[in-house]
């Protein structure tokens, strides 16, 4: 419409250039005045835990504003790639923290996506996804822990280097893991595949804290995992020497010197690493979803009857979904655990297959945005909101605060109402609240609309005769044409 | 030689056997039907055919090939396609996306191929939604292609579920009560798109019907189910006038007194 537009007149382009440009202006403003506000904050201020919570919130979800508004996808990417790669590791070197927490919704966001894959896609409930990031994690872990398991003793650790390929072979592993945990299931549906699966899930980590020979499991001949105590001191792949000097000499001319160059080059390096997985893993999902895999999984979710009479061969596909889920996780636990230097057996509770499953049901179940949503507003409220309340009524109960009107003296809050304290309580509520107000979740899953051939042609031949006969009025809206039928 | 060949075909739930040594064949390119009271074992003769319920007893041959015993997936892949006498769509998809779906045989499915969009990728995509489009056409739903299925009208969710099993390039299309609901109408135009089915396909059909001016209608011949066992075969004219059918429906005596 817009190269019709400026064959009519000079007004009318510079409105509708004008209103295009309205959202970018928004866009930038709002990245900027955030950022700019977050890198003015004082740790000594009375009130930075509710400042920082409020302003790192809406900082993460800049990226989703930005994406949703109505310029071409180019001028998205670029704003976005800025925000991803300039804003954020300046943030970063003024208060590392941030970076952490960036990292930790990646790598949630890109496990959620892998649960999507079977949850949201084939409908296939799964209680123990966090079996297949256990599997990667402790893959790396058994391999370059200081711990004294087998493989330390034999002499069979992983250099360092092989970070890269453990990345892969974690994959492979987990979606083996998927498909031994889907062969069984497969007859089974709805509660009695997420029971068999939530017991898949403790099985992994009751075997990981159980394949040693240390303090309970001392018969057991051998030590493979290092028991309950975990494994320790997992190495990072090595980074080349100039990616330090780089990141100092970035750090000093920025005027932001960091404690520790050495560490913050590596928090450099997990934040840009768990983006890109990330981003190829949606990337990924997002293909499978448009393809006849995809369709074939829906196809499942919706009639498996109906899907299998329409030559869907089912067995294969939900074992397909189940061991691609898995490997998404198994990628990020061997990141995970080299980012962490240590996995025990507690970080792969049921509670964190929960977590997970949250995510998914918060942003949308089959929903990619929705997955990376999902984790950045659950990953906030656990670590950066709930917490930062937490600090917040210590602060003001250190300086005898009073809450104006009601006379509320701080002190006299519970110790025991502590906020960081009731995560649980506030999770079941959010998901009570989006079962009520949005039970399909923030960003729905949407059907894909396709282009029909012959259709298209009609539309094109339309709007040339629209603009043949287009005036200047008709741009400026339809106010202009009411006022005319109007006598 | 037969398209679909049956060979004493025994089927048990339990102590009741719901199809009872039925022998039966279809020629190609006919329209068949096969009648009966409620209960008389249609539906699971039809599962029978498509993989759902594998036979206790008997051979089930199609275009030559023993498919006993295979499953739904791979029967489809055979050559039979079919409806559900509850329509059974997918209902959050798309119209176009369900017949994608019943289009899932003849696509090659390629895990590497879909993750890096190689070029065969879309050129088979492309070529599939064109021949969806075509099939769309031709049901009348070309208009409503990106509808979601579950909330278009009844006759129309019908209508896709023939699209959907056409996309699968049947040999044979198994129709299970496909004008339950319909009003006279609608019950016309479905004939009329049954008769087309074959005559601009040259798919075989068999179908299930209570709506006698249906099945007498279209139908070049006509099997009769009661209590599982076939009791009566042949033209429309052959089996209205046959007692044992006139006995199946209206009860004993009916067929004496007419006489």
């Amino acid at each position: 419409m817009r190269v019709f537009s400026s064959k009519n007149s000079n007004q009318s382009v510079q409105m509708s250039s004008w209103r295009d440009a309205l959202p970018v202006i928004f866009g930038i403003a709002y990245v900027l005045i955030v950022f700019l506000l977050l890198r003015n904050l004082s740790r000594a201020d009375l009130w930075f835990p509710t400042y920082s919570s409020i302003l790192f919130s809406l900082f993460v979800f800049s990226p989703f504003i930005i994406f949703a508004l109505k310029i071409p996808l180019e001028l998205r990417i670029v704003l976005i790639a800025i925000i991803g790669l300039v804003l954020m590791p300046i943030l970063g070197m003024q208060d590392s923290f941030y970076l952490e927490l960036i990292t930790q919704i990646a790598i949630f966001a890109a496990m959620a996506i892998g649960l999507n894959i079977v949850v949201g896609f084939a409908g296939l409930l799964n209680l123990g996804y966090v079996a297949f990031f256990a599997v990667g994690a402790y893959l790396w872990g058994i391999f370059t822990s200081n711990a004294n398991t087998i493989v330390r003793v034999t002499g069979a650790q992983a250099a360092p280097e092989l970070f890269w390929l453990f990345i892969f072979i974690g994959m492979i592993l987990a979606a083996f893991t998927g498909i031994l945990l889907g062969f069984p299931v497969l007859r089974l549906r709805g509660d009695y595949l997420a029971i068999v699966t939530l017991g898949f899930g403790e099985i992994i980590r009751i075997l990981v804290s159980n394949l040693s020979n240390i303090s309970s499991n001392r018969r057991n001949p051998i030590n493979i995992t290092n028991g309950a105590q975990g494994l320790p001191g997992i190495v990072s792949p090595p980074l080349p020497d100039f990616a330090f000097q780089l990141v100092e000499s970035l750090t000093n001319g920025l005027g932001l010197p960091v404690n520790n160059p050495r560490a913050f080059t590596y928090q450099l390096f997990y934040y840009g690493l768990v983006l890109v997985v990330c981003a190829i893993v949606a990337l990924l999902a997002a293909r499978l979803d448009n393809s006849p895999i995809g369709r074939a999984w829906t196809a499942i979710r919706e009639d498996e009857v109906a899907a299998q009479a329409m030559g869907v061969p089912i067995v294969k596909m939900k074992l397909l979904a189940f061991a691609l889920g898995a490997s998404f996780a198994g990628a990020m636990g061997v990141i995970w655990s080299a980012r962490n230097t240590f996995v025990s057996p507690e970080s792969f509770s049921f509670i964190q297959s929960i977590f997970i499953l949250a995510i998914v049901i918060v942003g949308g179940m089959g929903s990619i945005r929705g997955a990376i949503l999902g984790a950045a507003i659950v990953t906030l409220l656990n670590l950066l909101v709930l917490k930062n309340f937490s600090l917040q009524i210590n602060a003001l109960r250190n300086i005898d605060w009073v809450v104006p009107i009601i006379d509320f003296p701080i002190r006299n809050w519970p110790q025991q109402l502590e906020p960081a304290r009731y995560e649980r309580f506030v999770f079941g509520l959010l998901l009570i609240l989006m079962m009520i107000f949005r039970p399909s979740g923030i960003l729905p899953a949407k059907r894909r609309q396709m282009e029909l051939q012959r259709e298209e042609e009609i539309s094109e031949q339309e709007i040339a005769a629209d603009a043949a006969t287009l005036k200047p009025e008709d741009l400026l809206g339809a106010q202009p044409q009411q006022a005319k039928e109007k006598p | 030689m037969p398209l679909l060949e049956a060979q004493g075909v025994l089927k048990r739930f339990g102590g009741l056997i719901a199809v009872h040594k039925v022998d039966y064949y279809i020629e190609p390119h006919t329209i068949n039907a096969i009648i009966g009271p409620n209960g008389a074992g249609k539906t699971t003769f039809f599962n029978l055919m498509t993989g759902i319920y594998t036979p206790d007893e008997g051979r089930i041959i199609f275009d030559g090939k023993d498919i006993t015993g295979l499953k739904p997936n791979q029967i489809n892949r055979a050559g039979i396609a079919r409806t559900f006498q509850n329509i059974r769509l997918f209902g959050a998809m798309t119209v176009i996306e369900n017949c994608l779906v019943g289009m899932h045989r003849r696509l090659h499915v390629d895990l590497a191929q879909t993750m890096l969009r190689l070029p065969a990728f879309g050129r088979q995509e492309r070529e599939a939604q064109r021949r969806v489009e075509e099939l769309l056409e031709f049901v009348g739903l070309r208009d409503k292609a990106n509808e979601v299925a579950k909330n278009l009208p009844y006759g129309d969710q019908r209508r896709l579920e023939i699209a959907r099993a056409l996309a699968s390039d049947p040999k044979l299309l198994l129709l299970d009560e496909p004008t339950a609901g319909m009003n006279p109408q609608e019950t016309i135009a479905a004939m009329q798109l049954f008769r087309a089915v074959r005559d601009e396909f040259g798919i075989t059909v068999l179908l299930i019907e209570h709506d006698m001016r249906v099945v007498m209608g279209i139908s070049e011949r006509i099997t009769v189910l009661d209590y599982g066992q076939k009791i009566a075969e042949g033209t429309p004219d052959e089996v209205r006038r046959n007692p044992r059918v006139i006995e199946a429906y209206l009860g004993r005596g009916s067929a004496t007194s007419q006489n």
